[in-house]
This record gives C-alpha cells, structure tokens and sequence, in this order.
C-alpha cells in the first residue's frame, strides 16, 4: 500500500493540489494530512474544504498548532506564526472550524504513528531539530508494540533519522526522488517536510510516499506555481513577507 | 544459516547449486520458481550465514548491500533482481556474473606480467569510477571482491560495507571505529572516515602491489596499532621484490598507496589515465627507489598521524568533479595564431577553476601524415614532430598542479577518434577550436566541432578565435591617424 503523506500545507492550496496529482500519478492508495493545514497562506477555507472532503473519503487527518490557533487565535501576537491566527479564524467557516476543532494529536495505522510534532508531548509541539528530540519522540512512539515508524511535519525540512551501528539516533538529510529502503526490523523516524512553504532554500512543494509491503521511503520534490501561491497571498493584504519566502524557499 | 539443498523453494527461486561458500555468505545459482518474465541473464541468491536471530547488528552489512545495490547500475555491478524478508530468511537475488576474480592471478605461481598487471589495474579503475559517479564508495575492494568478464571489464561485488551519499549510512556510529579488511582498507577508514572515493583508490594500489610482487604493501594486522601504522608508513617498494618493475609502474602503485588521501590520486579516472600512458607517467624518487623510506620522515609522519581524526567526507560525485580530466584537441595544421591563442586562453580557464584536474592534449593527424616511407616521414618521426609540436602549445600554459600530457591520434576521421578518445579515457570536459580546420578542409569545418558537440559524452567548449586579434590590428593602425 502507496500512502502518501503531506503536511504543513499552510493554506497553500496550488501546491496542496500539485501534491496531490503527484501521488495520485505514482499510485498513492492512501492519504495522510499530518496537520497545520492554514496559516500564512492566502486560501485556508479552499484547503480545509478539500482536506474535509478527503477526510470523508478516508484520508488520515491530524491537527497541528496552527489548526489549533485558527479555531482560538491568542489574544496577543508574539510570533510570527501567530500574527495570520485572527484573519485565518474570520475565513473559516463553523464547519471548518468544528472539523479542525475535532482532529486528533496522533494517529496509529499499522507500523506506522502519525504526529504533527514529537510524539511524547504532541501538545507542546515541539520541534524535532535534532537527535535528541528524535530519540524522545521515537521512544515515546515505540511503546506502541507494532510501530517501526514514526511521521510528522512541524519543521518544514526533511530529515531521517534512524539507528547507527551503534544504536545511537543519526540524521540523515534524503536526496529527493530516491527511494529510501527502511526495513521494519528498525525504528525509523522521519520529519516530511511542508507542502505549502518549504523552508530549505528551494521553492518546490515536500512531501513523502511510503510503500508500504516494500518499505520504500520516497521523499519527492514538486514543483508548483508558487509565484501564484505568492501573489494570492499579497491580493489578501496579507504580510509580503509570507509571499517573499514562498517565491524563496525560505 | 545451514547450507540450503537443491530444489529448495526459497521466496520464489528454486535453489540449484551452491557455487561459493564464504565465511559470511553462500552463494547458489537460481532461477525462479514459476513463469515469470525472463529476466535475460542468469541469476544467483547470496545467503548469509548469520539469520536476525543471531541478532541485526550480524545482518546490517546485509542490509547495506541491498540498500546500495538495489540502486546501482551499469556493467561493471550485478544486477539486482530481489531481496528476501530479513525478519525471516536474509536473502539477496541479483545477476550472476561470469568470470575470474583477481585472486585468480594471485593463486597462479608465477607473477603476472606487467602489461596484463597495467590492463587489470585500468579495467580496475573504470570499475570504481563508474560507481564513485553513482555517488558510492565501495570501502572493501580486495581481490575476491573483483571480478573480470571474459571481456575484460571489471565487476566490483559484496556492497556489504559500502556508503552511499543517497542512503542513511548503517554503518556509521558516533564513536566511529575502522569497518574493512586488514589488508587492503585505506589509513582514514582506520579513523573512520566513510565516504572518501580515495580510500578506494588505496585499495587498488594494494592489489596492483599484491599482483606485481605477490606480496602485501602493510601485511595482515591483526591489531590496532598494528593498523594505523599505515597512517604514516610507506610500505617497501614493490621494486625491492620485483627489481625489474618499470618505475613508471612503481610510481603509480606508490601514488595510491601515499598515507594522506590528498597526495593520491584524485579519482580512479587519473589513475587510470596514467595505467594506460606509461610515457605520460612523471617519474618521481618515489618511482625509482629499491628501498624502503628513512626512520626520520617516518617519525615525522608518525606524529603528524597521531593526531588524524575522523572529519566528514563531502560527497564522492562532487569530489571527483571537482578533478576532470580535461582534453584539449588542438589542430595541428592550418591553424592561425589566434586560434591557437585563444584555445590556449580557454583551456587555462577551464583549468583554472579545478586544482586538481589533469590536461590531456590531443591532435589528430591524418593517416597520410605517416604513409611515405621515407626516413624523415617515418612513423615515429612524425608522431615525434607532432608531439613536439603540442609540447611546444602547452607550454605557456605552465599551471601547477595540473598534470598535463601529450598524444597525437591517427585518424582519417577527426570527430570519431576525438570522442572515442574523450569516452575512452572518461574525459569530463572538451576543448576545441569552433572552426579549426583551415582552408584545405573547408567542407568539414561545421562538422568536426559540431559532430564532437553532438556525440561527446561530456560538456564540449568551443572556443572561437579571439577577434580583437585583427580588430586591435586595425585599431592602431587607425590610431596613427588620430
């Protein structure tokens, strides 16, 4: 089974949709959004439409703190994730906002846990940078006696982390397109990066496939009409800067 | 694991017979069980000999193999077919390969020849340049790990240890300790250094010395120190075993054996090279010496070694393209001065930029050159004339670091040995006049560049002849009226 896995689409949604064709094309039987669907971006309520319809349809669907923030945006803005909270919860819809109100924190399908963050405090959202919140994240995952392999977004970067020689947690940064054996008898964590504003320096959309039966691990590389992406955002009246780093890849 | 029978059904394939049996591994020939598409060639399945009940840590060389394997091409690797489930029986299903492995020639009693040495050395060479541009290092070549096709090309196998720049490195640990064979693995492996294409380039040099002089440059350690003195020992000269060893041949073993990567050479592609053009080799002391290197540089390196440390590697693709060979075809009649010129200005720019690249400069007579019979016209006397000749091109160049070399071709087709060149000796850049060929052979004047352009495997620069040449002429004959 072909499950794709897309996060961090921050109410993006021409490269949400470019994803989409990508791993529907390569066979994707399966979708996971690991959450942080709004935010910065220009068209939250297209996105949560679509991700909602694709829910009903079978789609795994997590909440990220950004999901979260729209349904509550904080009364005081102190960072800059923060700052769209409040025109993002005016876009939405009660539906929309109920949906999003109702996800989960993590998900277990078979071998594999979804989570937005680190899976042994998904509330805190904390970033997996490094090793060290890895190893708490996969440790915490792997109390769970079926799971080899632990997903999330959050950090807008992908990375691999898996097991050296001598069982400490390595990192790993994958080359797009190849595809990555990951065999069960590991434990594997992955960060799969983000749909709607990749953060490496390159403007195209992140996302992952994992086969499944072959345990194949495919970080792909798409790329999307961003500099509409960019200017739907500055027609919203939106901060340039979100369009800026779009067009970046920063 | 026990040794399976024949006929056994394993994931799919039927086991026949067992043709080797290692000390970590079986290998049988097999075929699949039912109709399934032929895949064209015949197959074998390697077995380890450890299962994941014996614990992973046992199988992750295993797993490497598949990892690595399963993404490599080309002739000079098995094709990979299958792999069985590591959670029950560890198997790995890929081409079976005919041929000898160089442990062959080392079991003959007598010394291989120099010549058949040099062309193993070459075919070798290839072998590890072809998977270094894959962005793999192999990290264990030793004889049994080399096999030779009836044809003579080269097949690298057992992946068990090698580092790919595309997948997560099993093998690498925090306290990072030497993985590989006593015998032949590199001075930085010892440090644990994965991923530096010359620690294969070392391993060649310990076969090429195993081969000329059935001896090992370092022996066997069995012990750490024992190890890491080749971070600062040179080994005895082959010479010393083999007195009548061409120095050339010498200096090229010596240059893949030097302790720091660095001072080796820069890619399997250089070596090479300078394997098939002896005359090209510069010979050093270190070509010619009989005897082994003094006590006083040896305590030098010695504490120079005692503080070598890991440090990461970048990656094998770039390191090794970062030192092309580059080819300059240079005409070697009716060319104007500018041409000239201007080729000679192009050809130190693309130089320039890459410490470490080599120049290699071409012309291409035609075979008329060397048809009369009298002494003057003899062939050695032309091919003398026009190396001369391109001696005499390169010589402004004068780029240190850069090894240069001279070959004049023999050709009634210019485009043809210019590009059987280029693919010959893995060339990584062309560069060659846009329209060199003078006046005689005006029809062909579009087509030499452009059917190089065409067909070459690599990038192609061509260089039109610098124009201010004339234009500054009349320039300052125009100043005179000003």
């Amino acid at each position: 089974m072909k499950l794709a896995l897309l996060s961090d689409i921050h109410a993006n949604l021409h490269a949400m949709e470019a994803c989409l064709a990508h791993a529907q094309a390569r066979g994707a039987q399966q979708l996971a959004f690991l959450g942080d669907f709004v935010g910065y971006g220009a068209e939250p309520g297209a996105v949560v439409r679509r991700i909602m319809s694709l829910a009903e349809q079978g789609a795994l669907v997590l909440k990220g703190n950004h999901d979260q923030m729209a349904v509550t945006p904080p009364n005081e803005i102190r960072t800059v994730g923060d700052s769209t909270a409040q025109w993002t919860h005016e876009q939405l819809n009660a539906d929309q906002r109920n949906f999003l109100a109702s996800l989960p924190m993590k998900i277990q399908h078979d071998r594999v846990l979804l989570v937005h963050a680190s899976a042994d405090a998904p509330e805190l959202w904390r970033y997996v940078y490094d090793q060290r919140v890895a190893q708490m994240s996969l440790d915490a995952a792997s109390v769970l006696p079926q799971v080899r392999y632990v997903f999330g977004g959050h950090v807008h970067l992908q990375t691999l982390y898996y097991s050296g020689a001598d069982g400490t947690l390595m990192k790993f940064e994958p080359t797009a397109e190849v595809a990555i054996p990951v065999p069960r008898h590991r434990h594997w964590l992955a960060t799969i990066g983000s749909v709607g504003q990749p953060r490496d320096g390159s403007p195209k959309a992140m996302y992952a496939l994992f086969d499944t039966e072959q345990a194949l691990l495919t970080f792909h590389r798409v790329p999307y009409d961003h500099r509409a992406a960019a200017m739907a955002i500055r027609q919203a009246g939106l901060p340039g800067y979100f369009a800026d780093r779009l067009e970046l890849g920063r | 694991m026990r040794m399976l029978e024949p006929g056994t059904l394993l994931d799919g394939f039927v086991i026949d017979e067992c043709v080797h049996s290692g000390s970590m591994a079986h290998i049988y020939r097999v075929h699949y069980a039912q109709e399934a598409p032929d895949p064209g060639f015949p197959m074998a399945m390697k077995v380890p000999r450890m299962t994941s009940g014996d614990g992973a840590e046992n199988i992750v060389s295993f797993e490497v193999e598949h990892q690595i394997l399963q993404a490599l091409s080309g002739p000079h690797v098995p094709r990979f077919v299958a792999a069985g489930d590591l959670d029950r029986i560890p198997s790995l299903v890929m081409e079976y390969i005919q041929g000898k492995t160089l442990q062959h020639w080392l079991d003959t009693p007598e010394l291989t020849p120099v010549d058949e040495v040099a062309r193993l050395g070459v075919a070798v060479a290839y072998a590890v340049h072809s998977l270094h541009q894959q962005n793999t290092v192999h990290l264990d070549l030793k004889p049994e790990n080399v096999l030779i096709r009836p044809d003579g090309r080269a097949v690298l196998l057992d992946f068990g240890l090698s580092c790919s720049a595309h997948f997560p490195d099993l093998l690498a640990e925090q306290l990072r300790k030497a993985v590989g064979s006593p015998a032949w693995i590199a001075p930085e492996q010892i440090v644990g250094v994965r991923g530096d294409p010359r620690s294969d380039i070392f391993a060649i040099g310990v076969m090429l010395y195993q081969l000329l002089t059935g001896e090992l440059p370092f022996g066997e350690p069995q012990t750490v120190g024992g190890l890491r003195q080749r971070l600062w020992m040179d080994p005895p000269p082959p010479r010393k075993f083999r007195p009548l060893l061409p120095p050339w041949l010498q200096e090229v073993v010596l240059r893949c054996l030097e302790p720091e990567a660095a001072r080796r050479y820069p890619s399997a592609a250089h070596l090479a090279f300078d394997l098939s053009n002896p005359g090209q080799v510069t010979v050093t002391a270190r070509g010619n010496k009989t005897r082994g290197t003094g006590l006083g540089i040896h305590f030098r390196r010695w504490l120079k070694a005692a503080g070598m440390h890991y440090q990461p590697s970048p990656l094998p693709v770039r390191q090794i393209e970062e030192v092309p060979i580059v080819m300059v075809a240079v005409p070697y009649k009716d060319a104007s001065d500018a041409t000239l010129y201007s080729l000679r200005h192009a050809t130190a720019r693309s130089l320039g930029t890459r410490p470490g690249a080599r120049l290699a400069c071409v012309t291409v007579i035609s075979p008329g050159e060397t048809s009369t019979v009298s002494d003057e016209d003899s062939e050695t006397s032309v091919q003398r004339r026009y190396l001369n000749q391109l001696r005499q091109w390169a010589m402004p160049l004068d780029l240190p670091g850069h090894q240069t070399s001279c070959h004049v071709l023999e050709s009634g087709d210019v485009a043809r040995a210019l590009i059987d060149y280029a693919v010959g000796n893995r060339v990584s850049v062309i560069v060659m006049g846009a329209a060199t060929h003078g006046l005689k052979t005006q029809r062909f004047v579009a087509t030499v560049p452009i059917k190089v352009a065409m067909d070459a495997p690599c990038t192609v620069i061509l260089v039109k002849q610098a124009l201010p040449f004339e234009q500054l002429a009349a320039r300052s004959g125009e100043s005179d009226w000003v």
